[in-house]
């Protein structure tokens, strides 16, 4: 019986299954290689397409993915109201987009960018402010608690918000105009890729550029890093350190209202449980570049926007959109199992 | 200020409550108890117009004045009256629940009693609660898709009690079945263990690859997998052609429990021969789902105190500590995981015969958090508080929020079910956080913290 028992905690027992376990992966990776492989050279206008399509799904994701791996990073823990404070940023720019700026489906540049300048703005503060107000109602009581307490929370915070925005979109998806234009910018073989996918893609970039800059370069992103690697430590040396896990919500929050208004005008849906699906989906792009690995979670979204663009996408032997999620969520349970440091992750004792 | 980080600034209503739980412990034994007898009175005495609801309480207040020490000798066994007599009288009201139901009134704020069939459904839930309690309570492993055993155990049902398999054409102890109907049919008896069996088993397989990760790795792993179930239930109505769950339609009618017409003859009618066919068939099933908990019951206490229980504890309190005495980590909670998921597995399998379908829409990730609420609201670790939890939850899922929502006028109340369990997962964790009826062990784990206390208090 203590044979067994310490197997569990000695490294050196691992080294020979680490290498049975990474063969299986790698088999599987190259797998997955192959049937891309062959789908492109059977279709290569259809794979073009379908790749700048999960492009710009993935840069989408990396947005909520961010906000899922800035919070674990600093307080190791899984938000999952974040995918809901997601699901209100698309809510609410809906709402300020068509009923304040009347945005339809054809509007003159003039009006559109202040519009939705104006919507940014509006989304953003709420979804940050939101996220703040939640951390501070539902895991600052329970910083020094079991760690299970405010992951509890957290669900129950998730369900909260969803029935909020079950409130005010209703329980049917509403169709969001066409804000941008849905005119092709080029075609593929017949795929045309069109301006809002573009503008959508593109507007990700300089957020990216721009939180990179703040964790990478400022004072409150080195308090950050600080507060994530050592919360005691971090105090000691001055920081305050609730103030730096406010501001990290903050952050997240900011980036899941921009988030929930690039996903309204891209997916030209929204729907109340669209958080939790999506949440899932960026918690596991997270988890696969490295959770707490901010160009990780990037690189995450964009592999897993690829991976169900493909699925959905590619004629030759691809399982279809019914069976995304389970790909998904597969792929979180492979990596959890194989790699549980992500792509780009240390390892972890949360692995091992 | 801000030094130790943990435990500075917020909305800390816990340590509020804390602080007033202190005050009203320090007062003499016999103000306390003056105190508590009058509140009871009062209680009993402001709820007399609903007649059946005060007696109730009153009764469950009476026991409560049983002094804790007090015990009978019976058979050489010392038996403490009041912590075997409260579970006893609660047992006794259930099974007579059908004969009183008419003549007790109604609930205060809420409505009438619960139907028969939403008392099914209780004694279903409480028994799913029960099992993962088993995994959440005692082990410590967060699992967010128990709903994938209740799934694998409706499907087991539904394979082998129904015409899914119409090629095949076997018969064995079923009830109410024609012999020419073709498809598997086997006697939901049977079919109850057998649930539960592969549901065990299904529980060490995702176990086995997952339960190396530690807390909330797992949790989201078995969230993945509680999303992968049902999405296969969905489409497994081709799977390389062979219809395997047939798909969103589900399958359906599962056949009925029964005891067949020689067990019936035998008994002089006392088992029913097949539940389908009673007048009253929701008591049966309301009974046979009482016996089931029971049972679940009786095995969640027995496992607890074995030497694996506390195998659970001792892993749930410290991992490390208890690999360190000799506790094989990885074996223990595939155990903790296999036992909760029979219990999950069974549960499923007698809910799919009660109603006589299984769909996949049946088993959204709302269910596992909804049991887990059920686990939480009633006491993490303790079984009576989670049967309680369960039986409150599952109540006011079926009709107690829409016969709310009828008594404040606002007939919106059930849809937004999930946004109330979830602010009650909220609420109790800031302010109860070991639930109505905590276990003593489980409240000092949380309210202790698991974070060493500083040397020295920095504010000071």
């Amino acid at each position: 019986m203590s044979a067994t028992a310490t197997t569990d905690a000695l490294p050196t027992r691992w080294v020979p299954r680490i290498g049975l376990l990474s063969a299986i992966g790698l088999v599987l990776v190259a797998f997955v290689l192959f049937w891309l492989g062959v789908n492109l050279a059977k279709e290569p206008a259809a794979f073009a397409s379908t790749f700048l399509d999960g492009l710009t799904l993935g840069l989408v994701y990396g947005l909520v993915a961010l906000g899922y791996s800035l919070v674990y990073g600093i307080l190791e823990l899984i938000n999952f109201a974040h995918g809901d404070v997601f699901m209100l940023g698309s809510a609410i720019s809906f709402g300020v987009a068509t009923n304040w700026f009347s945005l339809h489906d054809t509007n003159s540049i003039g009006k559109l960018i202040p519009a939705l300048l104006g919507t940014l703005v509006v989304a953003t503060v709420v979804c940050a402010s939101l996220n703040a107000t939640i951390e501070f109602v539902a895991y600052r009581p329970l910083r020094s608690a079991p760690r299970l307490a405010p992951l509890i929370t957290a669900i129950g915070m998730s369900f909260f918000l969803q029935n909020v925005g079950l409130r005010f979109i209703g329980s049917a998806p509403v169709s969001v105009p066409n804000i941008l234009s849905h005119n092709s910018v080029f075609v593929i073989g017949g795929h045309e890729y069109r301006w809002y996918q573009l503008i959508v893609g593109l507007s990700t970039l300089p957020v990216l550029v721009g939180l990179v800059y703040l964790v990478q370069r400022t004072r409150q992103g080195k308090a950050m890093r600080a507060t994530a690697q050592d919360q005691d430590a971090a105090a000691m040396m001055g920081i305050n350190v609730n103030r730096t896990i406010s501001f990290t919500f903050l952050i997240a929050g900011a980036l899941a209202g921009v988030a929930g208004l690039l996903y309204a005008i891209y997916t030209t849906n929204i729907a109340y449980d669209q958080g939790f699906t999506l949440g899932l989906i960026a918690f596991t792009a997270a988890v696969l570049g490295g959770i707490g690995n901010l160009p990780g979670a990037v690189l995450g979204a964009v592999l897993i926007g690829l991976i169900q663009q493909f699925n959905e996408g590619l004629s030759w032997h691809s399982p279809g959109s019914d069976w995304t999620q389970s790909i998904v969520f597969s792929i979180l349970i492979l990596i959890l199992v194989f790699r549980p440091e992500g792509l780009l992750g240390e390892r972890t004792p949360e692995g091992g | 200020m801000t030094y130790p980080a943990g435990t500075g600034g917020g909305f800390d209503a816990r340590a509020l409550w804390r602080q007033q739980r202190d005050r009203w412990h320090h007062l003499p034994e016999r103000t306390r108890r003056i105190v508590v007898l009058v509140v009871q009175a009062v209680i009993v005495l402001a709820l007399l117009p609903w007649y059946g609801f005060a007696l109730l309480l009153a009764i469950f207040f009476a026991l409560s004045w049983i002094p804790h020490d007090l015990a009978v000798k019976v058979l050489g066994r010392r038996i403490p009256v009041r912590a075997f007599m409260t579970p006893l009288v609660a047992l006794v009201l259930a099974v007579i629940y059908p004969f009183l139901r008419d003549h007790i009134g109604t609930i205060p704020f809420v409505g009438p009693w619960p139907q028969m069939d939403t008392a099914v459904i209780m004694t279903v839930y409480a028994m799913m609660a029960v099992g993962l309690n088993m995994v959440v309570g005692y082990a410590g492993l967060l699992d967010l898709g128990y709903v994938a055993f209740y799934a694998v155990g409706s499907y087991t049902a539904a394979w082998f009690a129904s015409v899914q398999f119409a090629k095949h054409n076997i018969h064995f102890g079923d009830v109410g079945v024609g012999a020419g109907v073709p498809g598997i049919h086997i006697s939901i008896w049977i079919l109850l263990l057998l649930a539960g069996i592969v549901t065990a088993f299904i529980g060490v397989v995702i176990g086995l690859p997952t339960l190396r990760l530690r807390g909330d790795y797992l949790a989201i792993v078995t969230l993945g997998f509680g999303e992968i179930l049902p999405q296969v239930a969905r489409n497994g109505d081709n799977i390389a052609g062979f219809n395997l769950t047939n798909g969103p339609n589900g399958i359906t009618p599962v056949d009925p429990p029964g005891f067949g017409k020689t067990v019936h003859d035998a008994t002089g009618g006392f088992l029913p021969d097949n539940y389908l066919a009673l007048t009253n068939r929701n008591n049966a099933y309301f009974w046979t789902g009482l016996v089931l908990l029971a049972i679940t019951v009786f095995a969640s206490i027995r496992l607890r105190d074995s030497r694996l229980g506390r195998a659970w504890v001792a892993i749930r309190e410290d991992e490390i500590a208890a690999a360190a005495m000799g506790i094989p980590l990885m074996r223990t909670k595939t155990w903790a995981y296999a036992s909760g998921a029979f219990f999950g597995g069974v549960a499923g399998a007698f809910f799919a015969s009660f109603k006589s379908s299984t769909f996949p829409n049946d088993f959204s990730f709302n269910i596992s958090a909804f049991i887990l609420s059920m686990v939480i609201l009633g006491g993490m670790g303790n079984v009576w508080g989670v049967i309680l939890g369960g039986a409150v939850l599952a109540y006011l899922n079926q009709e107690g929020l829409a016969n709310i929502g009828s008594k404040i006028g606002i007939p919106d109340v059930p849809l937004y079910s999930s946004g109330i369990f979830g602010a009650i997962l909220v609420i109790m964790m800031l302010l109860r956080p070991a639930g109505l009826l905590p276990s003593a062990r489980r409240r000092a784990e949380l309210e202790e913290g698991v974070h060493d206390q500083p040397l020295y208090d920095a504010t000071a």
